[in-house]
Formats: structure tokens, sequence, C-alpha cells
């Protein structure tokens, strides 16, 4: 027998080892979240997952599971919260969605859909970030990065390359590229790269792909976000029996 | 009589200095932010006349180090009434520079996308921004003369108007993926083709928009001949002309070879392969202006600008290739002998004119099994420059690139159809001005002649300036001191108030 919690009145068996965030989504509950990825270790640093047990909050995504928890998410507190840390990461870089090739297929913008972030709600930082085009396969648009780390925890832990890091503090804080030069045509990065596929916004792109793919087939243009994450979620914790 | 050949002077006044100054800023029922200024002496005689832009966003630097395959879409931003346009022109230059020679399924499907543009721009500027001026007359009543207007006198030409708009953007939505900031067109080819379905939907009520530009073309008619001496002078003078038309001497919205012939008709140069367009236009800039004045190189800046459009299209052309519009064209060449083709207003009919040709194209084109072919993309080898030209709306519009062995566009050059007609509007307002200014007192009225005659280009001041935006329209009078004499301010649907 399995144990228990409620997410907003409702009952989620979960398996011992399971995340807050993994059991939910994987008892079809969605929670809104960013940087966790299934295939990674959670990693807690966008707290778009966070929800409330009682009067205290957590990111989901890195909370065990505990039987008897009584945790609430889809309160208009908390996706109000959501709201603005979504507006925050889009005035923190340049997000442009309208002339962006991730549009569609990008986490960040099908999440503001989601959550209904109408506004800008806070003045764009217009940060001037220049493009890395060094490497003839593989373009950086810094510009949407949003420290989400994913690239680093593929390139290190799946390719072994660590091809990406963060660098700096706080405000500084940015991704960089391994290598003398700083560039990416330095790097053994490949096409084939776990750390190709990973990335929730539009920073690391396979290039001339651009707009190939039309309006109407894209990720997010079949099914919103909210329900994706849920196909996506595995049903049984790592490592159990099936 | 006046004298309206000598314009010249009026550009800069001799002595600006004890001159009273009357701004029109910005001019209104027109994208973007321009400005006229008056300059006039104390009985009121008008001795300066300038269209001014006076806001300036670069484009072409902001798109500095972008990769190419960006720009079709991200150029769309120049605008927002001709969006599709700029994709169009930037997908063409980006084909040249991927090598490209587009599929037969490619270039319909684009062709497709702009002749449902040019409809939706062409029934926007006639039935929503012109009619209030040509239905109820230039300076009718200020509360009346706008599309509120008109819809309430002639709600089925409104109606129609609406409808024919609407129907452009349909046409936009199914080929390029949505009606504004699609993304269907892209370097070497487009995206998407367009199903039968789409097809059978846009089929439906492609016969009525056909009958309805065929009627749109009639009302232009009516309107020149009901007031032939206004519509035969009004702003008109003698202008170059510059356009594409096909190999054959057709008209060619999409693609073609430039034309240019002098103002007496003489050709210039034709069917003049616009890769290297630079040989035959430059640009020359005033201090006194953002928008920059392009001339023909081999008549030099003082008598090298020229006139692109609608107006310059239809009569330089040798014929255009779907039976009803050339039926029209004709009729329109031919009209009260020939003085429709060189006057200002005859833009409108040559508009009409158009739009009927590009619902004529639409309805050839939709019963093309080509445009359900799936062979979307043909790319070849990479070059280092592309220049895409299509006539837009407006006008000629180039797009120039040239892109980096990163993908990175490390320079753009855009001369868009207003920036061209820049002198010509110039020059047709210093004609309004000396037609109905010299000696009157100042009146509302008389500021829309102005304004009427600027519409007449249907320019598109957000394309020229490379900004984004709409303001609201100030009108201000001030004395040779500078004082503020009057002033009004104008909103967006057209109503006066006073400013304190
Ligand atoms: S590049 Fe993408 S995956 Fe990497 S940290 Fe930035 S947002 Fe995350
Ligand atoms: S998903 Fe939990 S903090 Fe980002």
């Amino acid at each position: 027998m399995s144990d228990t919690f409620h997410l907003d009145g409702v009952e989620v068996k979960f398996e011992h080892g399971q995340t807050v965030l993994q059991a939910a989504l994987a008892a079809g509950k969605y929670i809104p979240h960013l940087c966790y990825h299934p295939e990674f270790k959670p990693h807690g640093s966008c707290k778009l997952c966070t929800v409330k047990i009682g009067s205290r909050t957590a990111a989901s995504c890195t909370m065990p599971a505990e039987t008897g928890l009584e945790i609430e998410s889809g309160i208009e507190e908390l996706n109000a919260l959501r709201r603005t840390l979504v507006q925050m990461l889009f005035a923190e870089g340049n997000h442009f969605c309208p002339s962006c090739e991730k549009s569609g297929n990008c986490m960040l913008q099908a999440l503001g859909y989601d959550l209904e972030v109408h506004t800008a709600g806070f003045r764009h930082q217009y940060p001037d970030r220049p493009l890395d085009a060094s490497h003839p396969d593989i373009l950086l648009d810094f510009n949407r990065c949003i420290l989400c780390e994913l690239c680093v925890r593929a390139s290190g832990e799946v390719d072994g390359k660590n091809v990406f890091a963060l660098s700096g503090r706080g405000a500084t804080k940015h991704l960089i590229v391994n290598a003398a030069s700083g560039q990416l045509k330095d790097t053994d990065i490949a096409l084939g790269d776990k750390a190709m596929q990973v990335c929730p916004v539009g920073v690391i792109l396979k290039k001339r792909i651009g707009f190939s793919i039309p309006i109407g087939e894209r990720r997010y243009d079949q099914r919103p976000i909210s329900a994706q994450a849920l196909d996506d979620a595995p049903r049984k914790p790592a490592g159990a029996k099936p | 009589m006046i004298d309206t050949t000598n314009t010249k002077s009026l550009e800069t006044a001799a002595h600006p200095e004890n001159l009273r100054r009357v701004a029109i800023e910005p001019v209104s029922r027109v994208e973007g932010h321009g400005k006229v200024t008056l300059l006039l002496d104390e009985s009121n005689r008008v001795q300066q006349v300038r269209l001014h832009i006076v806001e300036f966003r670069g484009f072409e630097k902001f798109i500095q180090g972008r990769p190419y395959w960006e720009a079709p879409v991200m150029v769309q931003r120049l605008c927002g009434i001709c969006p599709v346009s700029h994709h169009i022109a930037a997908s063409k230059a980006m084909d040249m520079i991927v090598g490209a020679t587009l599929t037969p399924t490619a270039e319909k499907v684009r062709r497709l996308m702009h002749y449902g543009q040019m409809l939706q721009s062409h029934a926007l500027h006639f039935f929503h921004l012109c009619s209030p001026d040509s239905l109820f007359g230039f300076d009718s009543d200020v509360a009346k003369r706008n599309i509120v207007g008109v819809v309430a006198a002639y709600p089925d030409i409104a109606k129609q108007g609406v409808l024919l708009r609407k129907y452009g953007q349909e046409v936009i939505r199914v080929t390029a993926g949505k009606r504004v900031h699609g993304t269907g067109s892209i370097p070497g080819g487009v995206n998407k083709n367009v199903s039968l379905e789409e097809r059978d939907y846009l089929l439906k009520d492609i016969d009525q928009m056909v009958e309805w530009s065929k009627a749109a073309v009639g009302i232009a008619r009516q309107l020149f001949e009901q007031n032939l001496d206004l519509y035969n002078n009004f702003g008109t003078f003698k202008a170059h002309t510059l356009n594409l038309v096909r190999a054959d001497g057709a008209m060619d919205l999409y693609h073609g070879g430039l034309r240019a012939r002098d103002m007496d008709g003489k050709t210039l140069f034709d069917h003049y392969d616009y890769s290297h367009y630079w040989d035959e236009i430059f640009e020359d800039v005033k201090n006194w202006s953002y928008m920059k004045f392009p001339f023909l190189r081999r008549l030099g800046p003082d008598d090298g600008w020229y006139r692109v459009g609608p107006l310059s299209r239809v009569t330089q052309c040798d014929f255009i290739p779907t039976p009803l519009a050339n039926q029209a064209r004709k009729a329109f060449m031919a009209f009260n002998g020939g003085s429709a083709t060189g006057a200002t207003l005859g833009f409108h009919w040559a508009r009409m004119i158009e739009m009927l040709h590009a619902a004529e194209l639409i309805r050839e084109l939709l019963h093309d099994p080509d445009l359900q072919g799936n062979e979307l993309v043909n790319i070849g080898q990479r070059q280092e420059r592309g220049v895409g030209v299509i006539e837009a709306p407006r006008g000629t519009l180039i797009h120039h690139y040239k892109v980096d062995e990163h993908d990175q566009i490390t320079r753009c050059n855009l001369i868009v159809s207003t920036t061209h007609n820049n002198q010509a509007m110039n020059e047709a307002i210093r004609v309004v001005a000396l037609q109905y200014f010299d000696g009157r007192e100042i009146t509302e009225g008389l500021l829309n002649h102005i304004e009427v005659a600027i519409r007449a280009f249907d320019p598109c001041l957000s394309c020229a300036t490379h900004a984004l935006g709409k303001m609201p329209l100030e009108v201000e009078v001030l004395d040779a001191a500078g004082e503020r004499l009057s002033s009004l301010s104008r909103s967006s649907d057209g109503t006066f108030s006073a400013l304190a």
C-alpha cells in the first residue's frame, strides 16, 4: 500500500523517494514548474512550483512527499505569485515572443499563457547580451536565458562534457561556455548532445531551423503546458519496479 | 491662376525668422509619427512647407548580429499595417542568402499571402482612412469626417470595406499561420502549403470579393468624375516613376525588374536587375527630417526624386494580367484624355484597380493545385549578400542584407515605399499649400487639405522611420516669436478638442 498526501483537497498517492511535484504529476495533478525536468535531479531555483503547507511555502520539486501533508497549489494567492515570477523573468531578459523562433515551443511563454500573464508588470531591463554564433551548427542566444541550469546539468551529467556553467552571483549571474576563448566553437558540444534538448527557452538552438515549423504544429499550439507536463511525467519513481 | 510649378523655393524659406509657424503634428490617419510645418508671413502667404519625420528608431542597427533566418519574422515589427510586405521582402533577400530557387508551391503560397496583404491594405486605406475625406469633402464637418460618420451615412460601403479587409486577413492567416506576426515565409520557401480544406474555405467568398472590388473601382471613378476639376488638380505635380514590372511588361506585385520613367514618360531604365539597385538608386539626407530622400543616380539628388505606388504601377505597366483589372486600367488610362494618370488623387482610383487585380489573382491561385504541393523549401549555395524587392501596397520595397560566415546579419538597409515617396509627398503638400493657403486664414478644414494630399500616398510613416507606434494629432499655430496662438488636438477617432 502506498502513502498519500492531499493536494488541493484531493488525495495523491506517492512512492517513497518521490518529491511532491513528481508524485503530483505522476498522479495527473499539474503544478506549474519551469526548472524541473523529469530526467534530472531537482534544482529548485525558479520557484514556480511553490506550494503551501499550512502557513509555510516550499518548492514542491525539491520537497520530499510525506504522508498526511495538506498541500495547496491551485489557489489564487500562489498563482498571483507565480505570475509575478514569470513577469520578472520576462523583464530580466530580452524575450520578444513574436520574433523568437522558440515561440510555441517555449516553456516560459507557455507558462505565461497558462497562468494568464497579460501584462509586463515590470519595466524591461533590455540587457545587452551578444550572441555566440561561433559554432557552425549551434547558436547561443543568451538574451533568453533564465538560469535554470538544465543545460549545465545535461552537459555534465549526461554528455560528460561540461560545456556550460553559471558564473557570477545575484543579478550578475549568467551562463558561460567552458572554453579558454569563451566561445562555443572551442568546445566539443555536438548536435546529438542532451544539452541540445533541454533548454526550456530559446537559448541553445540548432542553426538554420528558425521558423520551419508552422504555427499550429508547434508543441504548445496543440495543448497547453499543463496537459503536456502530465504526459511527460514518469509514472513510477526512478528505480521502482514496474 | 496660381503657379504651382515652382515648389522648390518652398523647401526652405528665405527669411524664416519673421514667419509664423503652423505645425500639423502628427498627421492623422497615417501610420507612424510625422509632422507638417508651414511658415507663413504676416499676410498668411506660405513661405515654407515641409513634411518631417520627427522620430527615428534604428531598425537596421537593431537587427545587426541577429541570425538571418530570424529576419523575415523580426522585420514585421516595423509596421502594424503591412507587416506581410516586410515578411516577404526579407524572405526574398534571404532566398538569395541561402541560394534558393523557389519551388512552385513556395512561390505560389507566398504570392497568395502577398495578394491577401494587398487586398486588406488597399481596402483599409480606401474605405477606412480615405472615405471620410472623399465621401464628405475635405473641409466637411470634422465631427462627421471619420469612419464612424461613414458607417452612419453609407453603411453598405463601410461594411464591404470591413469584409474585404477581413478576407485579406484570412488569406494571410491561412498562408502565414496568423493574421499578424505570421511565420509562413522562410528563407528558401514557406513552412506550410494550403490544404484543400483551407482552399475551400477561401474559395467560398472570393467571388463576392471580386464583385465588391469591382464596385469599389466604380466608386473611385465616380468620385473622380463628379469632382473632375478638384481631382485633376488637387496637389497634382509631375514626377518620375519607379516600379517593378514582369519580363513582358505586365504588372507584377511580387517580382520583376525595375522600370523607371521620367516625368514625360521617357524610359530611363527597364527590367533592371534589382540585386544591385544601388547603382541606380541612392539616398540623400536632409538635416530637417529623419526620413531619407532617395533619388535616381543618373538624374542627381535635386531632380532625381520619383514617385512609387499604385499610381505609378498602374500607369507604367504595359498591361495588367487579369481581365477585370486590365479592363479597369484601360478605362482609367483613357479617362478624360488621361488626366487621372498624373493626378495625386488618381492614386485612389489606381489603388482600387490594384485591389481588383489582387482579388482576381487570389481567385486564380486558389484553383491552382500547386498550392497543395509538398515541396516547400529549396536551398542552394550560401551567399553573402541578399536583396529582396517587392511591390508592397504603398510601392516598391527594398530589403538588403549582408550575412557573415556565422550566419549573423552584419548590415541591413531598407528603403520602404514611403521613403521613396518622401520628396513626392513634399511636392504634393507644397502644391496644395500654394493652391489653398496663400493669404487665407488657417482653419481645420484647410489643414485637412494638406493631410488629404499626404494620405493620397497612403504613407506609412512607421515603416519609414523604421519605428513603431501611432500618436494622437496635435495642430499648433505659433507666431513668429514661437508663442502658441492656438492649438487643437485630435484623438484617433477624428474628434477635435481645443487645448488649454
Ligand atoms: S541556456 Fe537554457 S537550459 Fe541553460 S541555463 Fe539558460 S535557460 Fe537554462
Ligand atoms: S520547478 Fe521547482 S523551483 Fe523550479
